[in-house]
């Protein structure tokens, strides 16, 4: 008894996921309820639409050939006919109606965000996603982790090309996760095909949608509205797992970002502080002031070399915390915690030949965010 | 009361009645060379010169589409970097819409309106001058931007703020200026048609016995008169939060972005239908000609047209059913949007039922015309799709869309203007046009549009965004297709030049009725139509009309 049920577990799961994956030419079925949902409304009138279709070009293609003048065709002089004119007017509405009553319910079950398990902000920045655990003291950002040399043509494209990222999105499967979406600069849209979720993310608007997903797994999406430069370069990244998972998971997350926190009050060395300025750099910095930060103007400047940058500390410091009012530098005040911002200044102010020799400490960092 | 009227210019017509096809001794007052073309007010010269217009920003609007196809032909980048690739589609979009279709539509306007309703002229043949001329200044501008410091728009043709506002390159300033002029271009434009129709057709004509070419024109110019100040005021609002410090888009001065794309879209969409509804008009001329048979339901295309033009107003918001609308805003608009479905399915019936029982040949201008009717058919189906809001959550921003809206415009718009072309050249030059070279042009252009924009719909379903410079590797085999036929379809777009270059220089000559099966007016004046046509009003006779 054991062993075939077990076998059924299998092959179901087989066949589902295969239908869950896209199979590179139609909309995938998804994930979840609302996907299937959606992927069958997809269809149907998709197939309508061939019927439709096939009845009005075959009466045109029957007509073309039929009626040919090379073939003598004589032509006849009708040129109304009420009922016909009624009854293709009404047939039309009718099929609409048709449509549009399972449309209305599932999209009644899309606006439903009520009672949900789980909060977690989605926030769209150039170029990156941010992600906020509500509640948990849990946030990260989330960046395209294809290389640079890929897009290039220096290496060979790697198998998720484009579609990977440094932390994914990690959600538990089979709970109600609300997603409340808001950008810091200009519209950006967050997009999973198989989570059949997309919804915008607008400053100064809370948009909301939800998820609940019910098989573990990595989904991958991406920016689906123009953005910048970058637009191309924003991966969404879904990390399903089960609830247990999940759950440690979050645990472990939460103690990692405490240790962080910590970090702030102690001495950092100017080595340890370079290697993570360095990671932050190419993670956040790199897309605009380029890898060696050689900049791209006009509206992003090189810090390699920039003298105003090297004399003046304050207003180095100022500028990463607070941005540039107008400009296209953001502020990274709550996108970074302190210890990023401390390393990645100290970075910029040390690498390409800027050897400042400054060292920033996190706790000095704190201090101006504080003020 | 009455306005002392100036001393009469040298330019305005001559009153002398000259029969029609003679030699017009009477007008060897006018200018020679450039001060011909710069001071004309003559509407078939203005009509040739918005048609030449059009057919060259076609081709540099061609040339920024396969800059964009070209980069797409492989993943990973190529040939330009995503700054530059953002300019060319967004270039690529400005041009094609405001500078190539738009143009080309008021180019036979020009032409054929005061000949299918038997008037001299247009209503307002200085505005005429003036409405063209504003053209090639407001497109100089907007393509010089790309020369300018920090490059050419590149927010997309939607210029969605705050991208295109706060964040936008400094050149968009000179964007914003010419698509001012290029509007007021436009409302001139549709002010001198409408005057024009309601004015100046010829005694016995009612307008239930107008062209439908004349009734789409005539809703179109409505349209235009209603929507572009929206664009102009939208614009305006840009240029004072980029400019003056005010915040209508920017949320951290308490504005709003979504309020951009309500406006956006109040004008846009209804600027759909101006790109469509003359093409309708254009293809209900042509397939009764080829037909040999009056067109079906004649007055209900009109009540059709009618209907797509208010409904045009009630539906923006399916540009938006991912930014967050409530609800019941969401259900209004997808039941708005599918009620389109409805007179537009009219019009596919009528013109099928028109073929049923006729007598049909399949010249060029059919060819292109038979062609619309399947394919803007099939754009058609893909944007009931894609009024399915729950549905739209996965099509939107994809390439889904694109392939929608290109299957629309391209075999829909481009193809009923290259139609009517080909119909109207005997009229406009006295000889047919190659025909086996028209037939050429037509095939290589079905297979190339077809091979360029089918292969999109699966790329968008599959998952592939729009306005990306790079895509995924599942992507590769549709975008390389893409690509393919994109060159293919630019590369034949030559033969049509070549087709209308040969004509123009000679040919079979045409007799006034061209084609065995016409009916309307135009086709009881001489071919080439003389530079002046009824100056003294035709006599209309209703069994001419179509219905």
């Amino acid at each position: 008894m054991h062993l075939p049920w077990r076998w059924l577990l299998t092959i179901t799961c087989a066949v589902s996921c295969s239908q869950a994956q896209a199979n590179g030419w139609n909309m995938p079925v998804g994930v979840t309820d609302l996907s299937r949902d959606i992927y069958n409304l997809h269809m149907t009138i998709f197939w309508i639409c061939v019927v439709i279709g096939l009845i009005v070009f075959g009466a045109m293609f029957y007509s073309l050939y039929r009626y040919r003048h090379a073939k003598g065709a004589k032509p006849a002089n009708f040129h109304e006919n009420t009922t016909v004119e009624v009854l293709w007017t009404a047939i039309p509405i009718l099929i609409l109606i048709g449509m549009a009553v399972p449309a209305t319910a599932t999209l009644k079950k899309m606006y439903d965000t009520s009672d949900a398990d789980l909060d977690v902000m989605i926030i769209g920045q150039q170029w990156r996603w941010r992600y906020e655990y509500l509640g948990e003291d849990v946030a990260f950002n989330s960046n395209m982790s294809t290389p640079w040399e890929q897009i290039h043509g220096e290496e060979e494209h790697g198998e998720h090309y484009l579609l990977d990222v440094d932390e994914p999105l990690v959600l538990p499967i089979n709970r109600k996760v609300r997603f409340l979406m808001t950008a810091d600069d200009v519209i950006h849209s967050w997009w999973v095909p198989e989570l059949a979720v997309k919804q915008d993310t607008i400053p100064g608007f809370i948009n909301e949608n939800w998820v609940k997903i019910n098989e573990p797994g990595i989904y991958r999406g991406q920016c689906a509205e123009l953005c910048g430069v970058n637009h191309g370069f924003m991966p969404v990244v879904v990390h399903a797992m089960e609830e247990e998972e999940f759950d440690s998971w979050l645990a472990e997350r939460k103690e990692a970002q405490e240790q962080e926190a910590m970090g702030v009050d102690r001495e950092w060395e100017l080595d340890d502080l370079m290697a993570r300025g360095e990671s932050v750099y190419r993670a956040i910095c790199s897309s605009c002031h380029q890898s060696e930060g050689q900049g791209a103007l006009p509206a992003f400047p090189a810090l390699a070399n920039n003298q105003p940058m090297i004399d003046d500390f304050d207003w180095h410091l100022d500028v990463v915390i607070n941005g540039v009012s107008g400009a296209a530098m953001p502020a990274f005040r709550s996108t970074l915690n302190p210890v990023e911002l401390a390393a990645v200044v100290t970075y910029t102010r040390n690498a390409w030949g800027n050897d400042t020799g400054d060292v920033v400490q996190p706790a000095l960092v704190a201090e101006k965010i504080a003020q | 009361m009455a306005p002392k009227l100036p001393p009469q210019h040298p330019l305005q017509h001559s009153s002398t009645v000259v029969a029609d096809g003679q030699s017009h001794d009477a007008h060897s007052a006018h200018p020679k060379g450039v001060m011909r073309w710069l001071l004309t007010t003559n509407h078939k010269e203005i009509g040739s010169l918005y048609l030449i217009f059009s057919l060259i920003m076609f081709f540099i609007g061609g040339i920024f589409a396969l800059v964009v196809r070209a980069e797409l032909f492989q993943p990973g980048l190529q040939l330009v970097e995503p700054e530059f690739f953002n300019q060319m589609t967004t270039m690529h979009g400005l041009i094609m819409v405001f500078a190539a279709v738009m143009p080309a539509f008021t180019g036979l306007a020009n032409w054929m309106i005061p000949l299918q309703i038997g008037a001299p002229d247009m209503a307002l043949p200085r505005l005429n001058n003036f409405s063209f001329w504003l053209l090639p200044v407001a497109f100089t501008l907007l393509l010089s931007t790309l020369l300018m410091p920090g490059g050419g728009p590149n927010f997309g043709w939607t210029f969605y703020a705050p991208l295109s506002t706060t964040y936008a390159p400094p050149s968009t300033t000179f964007f914003i200026l010419a698509l001012h002029i290029a509007g007021i271009s436009s409302i001139l434009g549709a002010i001198n048609i409408v005057a024009t129709i309601l004015n100046m057709r010829a005694p016995g004509m009612r307008m239930m016995d107008m062209p439908l070419f004349v009734w789409t024109w005539l809703i179109t110019a409505f349209l235009l008169i209603a929507v572009m100040p929206v664009l102009a005021g939208l614009i305006t609002m840009m240029l004072m939060d980029i400019n003056f410090g005010t915040s209508f888009f920017d949320a951290a001065g308490g504005g709003d972005p979504v309020l951009f794309q309500h406006l956006f879209w109040f004008f846009g969409h209804p600027e759909v239908y101006i790109m469509i509804l003359p093409a309708f008009g254009i293809v209900s001329a042509i397939i009764p000609t080829f037909a040999r048979k009056p067109l079906f339901g004649y007055a209900s295309m009109v009540y059709a047209t009618a209907a797509i033009a208010l409904l045009s107003f009630l539906v923006w918001a399916h540009h938006m059913f991912v930014v967050g609308l409530p609800l019941a805003a969401e259900l209004f608009f997808m039941y708005s949007t599918m009620l389109i479905a409805v007179p537009t399915g009219v019009k596919v019936f009528n013109w099928v039922t028109t073929l049923f029982r006729g007598s049909i040949s399949f010249e060029s201008p059919m060819l292109f015309a038979l062609a619309f009717v399947v394919l803007f058919t099939i754009g058609g189906f893909s944007g009931l799709m894609l009024a399915i809001a729950p549905a739209d959550f996965q099509y939107h921003d994809t390439y889904f869309v694109v392939a929608h809206f290109h299957y629309v415009l391209v075999p829909g718009a481009i193809f009923a203007i290259m139609a009517g072309v080909y119909y109207w050249l005997p009229k406009w030059t006295g000889h047919y046009p190659n025909e086996k070279l028209a037939q050429c042009h037509f095939w290589c252009s079905i297979i190339g549009v077809n091979l360029t924009f089918f292969p999109m719909h699966f790329a968008g379903l599959a998952g592939m965004p729009r306005r990306i410079p790079d895509y995924a590797l599942q992507f590769a085999d549709f975008n390389m297709l893409s690509s393919i036929g994109a060159f293919f379809f630019g590369v034949s777009q030559l033969i049509f030049v070549l087709v209308v270059v040969l004509c123009v220089r000679g040919g079979k000559k045409a007799p006034a009725k061209a084609w065995e099966g016409a009916e309307d007016l135009e086709w009881s004046v001489p071919s080439p139509a003389p530079l002046h046509t009824f100056e003294t009003p035709p006599v209309f006779n209703r069994t001419q009309s179509s219905d």
